[in-house]
């Protein structure tokens, strides 16, 4: 590989299209193929919180009705302080997740500062619209993208379509097959200023609702010991939250359920 | 038919080479030491605009002479890194393969075009305990005519360094702690052996490859880091 670019810009994906469009992330696809075939991705969702924002998914992906894989992680730190989680099909999203953390860390190194996280927001919005030809024949790719924003000092978060279409969402949001329990869940939940075990509690609830009634979405496996991975982005970073708290508070929902409460 | 006057390649070769030191002689001077947390790069940089930065996760980037011939040199190496990086794996990156493509470009710019490169640049490499057999450190320099020579402890580059080497030659130790190979290279650049340097912290650049960070190594220092750092 010769060290010589034509390329002259401070973004890594048009690099790739100008100089090298064989490293491309692109999904020829015949129209009316079975893309039931393809592993997809469900259940995922952002939500807002007094020190930031939390980002969690299932680890489910499914292909038709088969079982694709049990623990894929859906929700991917594409910077210090940015994450991704992927809904869709499960190729398509990944590799679009791994040129956008490559484009961030790739503007940050060329210009010597980083995006804004409204900047990176945007670039990743143009990136989904350029899929959309491989979208409209079923690779849909409709990451949720959420990080703190460390001018404001606020944790923020996005959701898309297929179109590229970019919709800023003030407080929560859920996405791919499981998310309108999940959403309808985080409804009851969500309130301002939660605290990070208060954010932690409605993550977990919401996941569960949505695997109870989403087939396709992975519910927290304690017998292969199968944990949702929920990621905070916060000032100092991004944080992991820990698989024993999740599992506690996933005890706690059981216990609930069988003393004969709600049926969440 | 008119012919072109003859000149002699020796002749042409040592012009150029001329020309380009002479240009490299007016810049300020960079150093790179190895340190026990790492690699250090110190550069006399009053500016705003960079000297030295990241090229991946292991390998740190420094120019010396013309800003925006250095500095397209960076930008090219971000761009190989990173497209490689991504068609690969982050951990087929090494120094040496970009230092050779470094050298490959700036000696066919010395010997093709009628203005050679007035640049003089080093790549750092901080070793990767994880594997075996690339544990240990690289400083590769490149001088404005491709020739590579690969450093062990510490390389200056820049004009007029041989005063510097000679404070470095004196004073470096193997595993120095890095605050004391960051002030011994501070007193090299400001020629002052014996400290007492004219040289305030604002007319420093210092960058580091910390051994012990996860993933991208590289961190630059802040004004106020840099105060600390220096004792001022």
């Amino acid at each position: 590989m010769a060290i010589e670019a034509t390329y002259k810009g401070s973004s890594f994906f048009e690099l790739l299209q100008q100089d090298h469009p064989h490293l491309l992330p692109r999904f020829p696809i015949e129209p009316g193929a079975d893309t039931s075939k393809i592993p997809h991705g469900t259940t995922v969702l952002a939500a807002r919180y007094r020190d930031g924002v939390l980002v969690a998914g299932d680890r489910l992906a499914t292909e038709g009705y088969r079982v694709a894989s049990r623990d894929v992680e859906k929700v991917i730190a594409t910077d210090q302080h940015s994450l991704i989680a992927i809904a869709g099909a499960a190729g398509p999203s990944i590799e679009m997740a791994r040129v956008f953390s490559v484009e961030l860390e790739h503007y940050e190194k060329i210009e010597g500062e980083s995006l804004v996280l409204e900047g990176k927001a945007n670039k990743l919005s143009q990136m989904i619209r350029q899929n959309l030809p491989a979208a409209m024949q079923g690779l849909v790719v409709v990451p949720l993208f959420a990080g703190y924003d460390t001018r404001r000092r606020i944790g923020r978060l996005w959701k898309f379509d297929i179109t590229g279409g970019r919709y800023e969402e003030a407080n929560f949001e859920a996405n791919g097959s499981g998310s309108l329990y999940a959403r309808e869940s985080m409804k009851q939940d969500w309130q301002e200023g939660l605290d990070r075990d208060g954010v932690l509690r409605m993550a977990v609830r919401a996941l569960t609702a949505a695997s109870d009634e989403d087939r396709a979405t992975g519910g927290i496996d304690l017998e292969r010991r199968i944990f949702p991975v929920i990621r905070f982005s916060v000032e100092e970073g991004i944080e992991a939250a820990a698989e024993d708290q999740i599992e506690a508070i996933y005890r706690e929902i059981l216990q609930e359920r069988s003393a004969g409460g709600t049926a969440s | 038919m008119t012919m072109p006057f003859y000149v002699s390649p020796e002749l042409l070769m040592a012009d150029k080479a001329e020309f380009a030191r002479k240009g490299i002689a007016r810049g300020k001077s960079i150093v790179s030491l190895e340190c026990e947390t790492g690699i250090l790069l110190m550069a006399e940089n009053a500016t705003k605009l960079n000297k030295i930065g990241e090229i991946y996760d292991r390998i740190a980037f420094a120019g010396v002479g013309k800003f925006s011939e250095f500095d397209q040199l960076r930008k090219l190496g971000v761009r190989y890194a990173d497209t490689k990086g991504y068609a690969y794996s982050r951990d087929d990156i090494v120094g040496h393969a970009l230092a050779n493509a470094y050298s490959q470009a700036v000696g066919e710019v010395f010997t093709r075009e009628p203005k050679p490169l007035e640049v003089e640049v080093i790549v750092a490499e901080i070793g990767d305990d994880r594997f075996e057999g690339h544990g240990s450190n690289a400083i590769y320099r490149i001088k404005f005519d491709g020739f590579i020579s690969d450093h062990r402890g510490f390389c200056v580059i820049g004009g007029e360094v041989e005063d510097i080497e000679t404070i470095l030659r004196d004073a470096y130790e193997d595993g120095m702690p890095f605050e004391d190979a960051a002030r011994l290279a501070h007193r090299a650049l400001a020629r002052a052996p014996n400290g007492g340097s004219e040289l305030g912290a604002e007319s420093i650049e210092l960058c580091v490859l910390e051994r012990s960070r996860k993933g991208r190594k590289f961190r630059r220092f802040t004004p106020e880091e840099l105060s600390a750092t220096l004792g001022e």
